[in-house]
């Protein structure tokens, strides 16, 4: 071989690693960090990963939060205007975290259908809406709407 | 009134835009001097009609004009005045006209420092820039329009977002704008060679000062927002792989690359191609942020209230721009032959390896903030969690700092492997003790803090081995050294911050002491205060430390009428070795018990400090003799040519 072409040839083997390296460490940590978005009724339909973390979207429904007065739990429900899930957490809430807002929790279903929130998420500006929570309340709403015709 | 002119100026400056598009690149194919000759003074009038919108603007919102509809949508009457002049980029609209006006003045600065090249050439370079212009000119004009009136005149406006009615938000736009949107300037150089179909070292040695200077502020800008969001948000973190930050990020992993390689190309006539594409990709990679960050595809917490036909403008934008180039290069690559041969064990392979890893980097950063939308196409709703940018960031650092100290020692050409294993053995060794010591002293480091540890000091042990051999060095290596050292001192401060720190949630009444990691954090209660524009509930908390009082802290929840809305201001003790950092939650009980979030950061400032040492690093390289004195002697050759005319 030529020098030029054995230049070649090695840039080609190093891209080839490098590439290779890449998608193997991706596919591994895409398979553990990949987070699913899933509403209250598709939690409640039971279509959610078990036994992993996953996050759950909608709205803080109105009146629903329950705040302890000696410790920092608190418990709430999120809805998508159908159908509610019950979510308990214990740390300090977003700012923006409040009755009819929308949020996202990460966290598992526990055995008594229980959300345990690890991290909740609220909006930094009032006038944005996570897009997942308002794709998955549209449906809702336009099927609630359809119902009602 | 004023409005109007604002809006006629930025009409001006677009069909100036226009003008240098086209005129310029005429000239060129015509091979008509005359005409070439237009480029510089349309960059700069150009310059002059954007700067004026731009400062019209900002006039507008220090009288507070509530009739134009952007004014009045951020900003309110009781804003103080360093708020109000920053408002003006504190959303969209106003954000994209900074980035034109930056864009312009790239340009004009592009224009003014290019004595030294050709007419055909630069007249080429200010035409690409002016194609980029145009299009960010018309989304601005007719898709984002700051001076638009809103009928009728409010009485008082909206007030800005109250996270951004901080010093964060004065300083890091504009600065991160000055990198992302410097990048158009190698990009358009590349361009400019394309079309001409020759590069040569001249080229790449005019741009380098450029690519390094964008870098800079992109590296600065970056530093800035990573801060901001760490003492704002009041989370304690400092990067959350959020799509807007990568967005920033991208680019940057790019350039980095670019940078290296430019090295290469300059003094050794080799990966001119290389060198061509990463200037595209990294200018790409800004204009595929602005889409990501503008369109509100992603979820993120810098989302502008976000409209999809923006979107879609800003997507034309990058096909047309990525596009265009992509397929400029794909016809014209084959003819910047790069001649300069070189053995597999010299310092271009590293400097190679170091784009490749660069490049992987940037991809999988890529990959991981699109995939969610890979995911919605198939009708699923994913998000993809820190953990994984981390853990693949980690990987791929390690092969980035074990070739690092073998790049700098390497000689160009061809050098003998075992010379430089000869030379970086004691630096191994001293490297180990002094991780053994870190070991030692901080007990109770994990296995990637310690390892992040070790890769600092072998860089920087290797960086002041190869320095104290050379008695006079260049200020394009001092550059590269001292980047280097930020490299090490980030590494460095990330492991420790990472691995390290504390995190405590806690339920506090008046008077309660916590201990937190040997601190004691007493606190004494809150009271209600009146602040210029804000209400807030403002804690008092003393820290000590054996005894010994260390600070004392104020963390704020204030409450801005305007919106209602609270906000978290969190009471940051900053140390050379560690931040102590208090933020308020909200009142529990009656009893006066509050929810109390106390963290301690150790060296998170080094990692800042890293940043800081790169940027500086970059603008020094930028300084370099080498580049005037070339400047210097072509401009020379240009008059002589001239003359013989």
């Amino acid at each position: 071989m030529t020098p030029t072409r054995k230049k070649r040839l090695m840039a080609v083997i190093l891209i080839l690693l490098g590439v290779g390296i890449a998608s193997a460490l991706i596919l591994t940590a895409f398979e553990e960090n990949i987070l699913f978005y899933k509403s209250p009724s598709e939690v409640l339909a039971g279509d959610y990963p078990k036994a992993r973390n996953f996050r759950i979207g909608g709205m803080v429904k109105k009146g629903s939060i329950v705040k302890s007065t000696t410790s920092l739990d608190v418990e709430f429900f999120v809805t998508d205007y159908a159908k509610d899930v019950k979510v308990q957490y214990t740390g300090l809430l977003p700012d923006l975290f409040r009755d009819d807002q929308g949020m996202i929790a990460i966290g598992q279903l526990d055995k008594e259908g229980l959300f345990q929130a690890e991290e909740i998420l609220a909006k930094h500006d009032e006038n944005y809406m996570p897009p997942e929570v308002a794709a998955s309340l549209k449906d809702k709403k336009s099927y609630l709407e359809k119902g009602a015709q | 009134m004023l409005a109007e002119i604002g809006q006629f100026t930025l009409a001006f400056s677009m069909v100036f835009s226009l003008i240098l598009t086209i005129f310029p690149l005429y000239g060129y194919f015509t091979n008509n001097n005359k005409i070439m000759q237009t480029a510089r003074p349309l960059a700069y009038m150009q310059l002059i009609s954007i700067l004026t919108s731009f400062l019209i603007l900002v006039t507008l919102f220090i009288t507070q004009d509530f009739s134009v509809a952007y004014v009045w949508q951020n900003s309110n009457s009781i804003l103080p005045i360093r708020y109000r002049i920053s408002a003006t980029w504190g959303a969209h609209e106003g954000s994209m006209l900074l980035w034109l006006t930056i864009q312009a003045i790239w340009t004009g600065l592009v224009a003014f420092y290019s004595k030294s090249l050709s007419t055909d050439k630069i007249a080429r370079v200010l035409s690409v820039l002016g194609i980029i212009s145009l299009g960010f000119a018309a989304f601005v004009f007719f898709m984002s329009n700051p001076f638009l009136r809103t009928i009728p005149m409010p009485i008082d406006g909206n007030d800005l977002n109250p996270l951004l009615q901080d010093i964060g938000l004065i300083l890091h736009p504009p600065i991160l704008y000055m990198g992302y949107v410097g990048l158009s300037v190698p990009f358009a150089i590349s361009i400019a060679a394309l079309l001409g179909g020759n590069i040569n070292e001249n080229w790449i040695r005019w741009s380098r000062p450029w690519t390094n200077a964008a870098w800079a502020s992109l590296t600065l800008g970056i530093v800035l927002g990573s801060w901001w969001a760490y003492y704002e948000l009041g989370w304690g973190g400092w990067w959350f792989w959020d799509p807007v930050e990568n967005a920033s990020f991208l680019p940057w992993l790019a350039a980095v690359a670019l940078i290296h390689v430019q090295a290469v190309s300059e003094r050794r006539n080799a990966f001119r191609g290389w060198t061509v594409l990463l200037a595209i990709i990294a200018f790409s990679l800004s204009v595929l942020g602005t889409f990501l960050v503008r369109s509100g595809v992603l979820t993120s917490v810098h989302a502008f209230a976000s409209d999809p036909s923006r979107g879609v403008f800003v997507l034309t934008l990058l096909a047309i721009y990525a596009g265009g180039a992509f397929f400029l290069y794909a016809i014209r690559a084959n003819k910047l032959k790069s001649q300069g041969g070189f053995e597999l064990s010299s310092r271009e392979t590293l400097l190679l390896v170091n784009s490749i890893i660069f490049i992987t980097v940037c991809f999988m950063v890529l990959l991981g903030t699109l995939f969610p939308l890979i995911f919605e196409a198939m009708g699923k709703k994913i998000s993809v969690g820190p953990p994984y940018f981390g853990s693949m960031f980690f990987m791929m650092m390690v092969p980035m700092v074990i070739f690092l100290p073998f790049g700098v020692l390497y000689k160009w050409r061809k050098d003998e492997l075992s010379r430089v294993i000869k030379l970086l053995f004691p630096v191994f060794i001293s490297a180990l003790i002094f991780t053994a010591l870190c070991y030692w002293y901080f007990s109770g480091l994990n296995t990637k803090a310690t390892l992040g540890v070790f890769a600092a000091f072998w860089v920087l042990l290797s960086g002041l081995s190869s320095i104290k051999k050379h008695s006079k060095l260049p200020r394009g290596l001092w550059g590269m050294q001292l980047a280097h050292f930020g490299v090490a001192v980030f590494l460095f401060g990330v492991s420790m911050t990472e691995h390290t720190d504390f995190e405590v949630d806690a339920l506090m009444h008046p008077n309660e002491i916590k201990v937190v990691k040997g601190y004691s954090v007493e606190f004494k209660g809150v009271e209600k205060k009146q602040i210029e524009n804000y209400n807030a509930f403002v804690g008092h908390f003393v820290v000590s430390q054996n005894g010994e009082q260390v600070a004392s802290m104020n963390p704020q929840k204030r409450i801005y009428p305007r919106q209602g809305n609270p906000m978290t201001e969190a009471a940051i003790d900053a140390g050379f070795t560690r931040d102590l950092y208090i933020s308020l939650g909200e009142q529990i009980n009656d009893q006066g018990g509050w929810a109390v979030r106390v963290y301690i950061k150790p060296f998170i400032r080094w990692m800042w400090g890293g940043g800081i040492l790169m940027m500086l690093g970059a603008f020094l390289a930028s300084t370099d003799k080498r580049y005037f004195r070339y400047a210097k002697k072509l401009k020379q050759e240009n008059i002589n040519k001239y003359l013989e005319v």
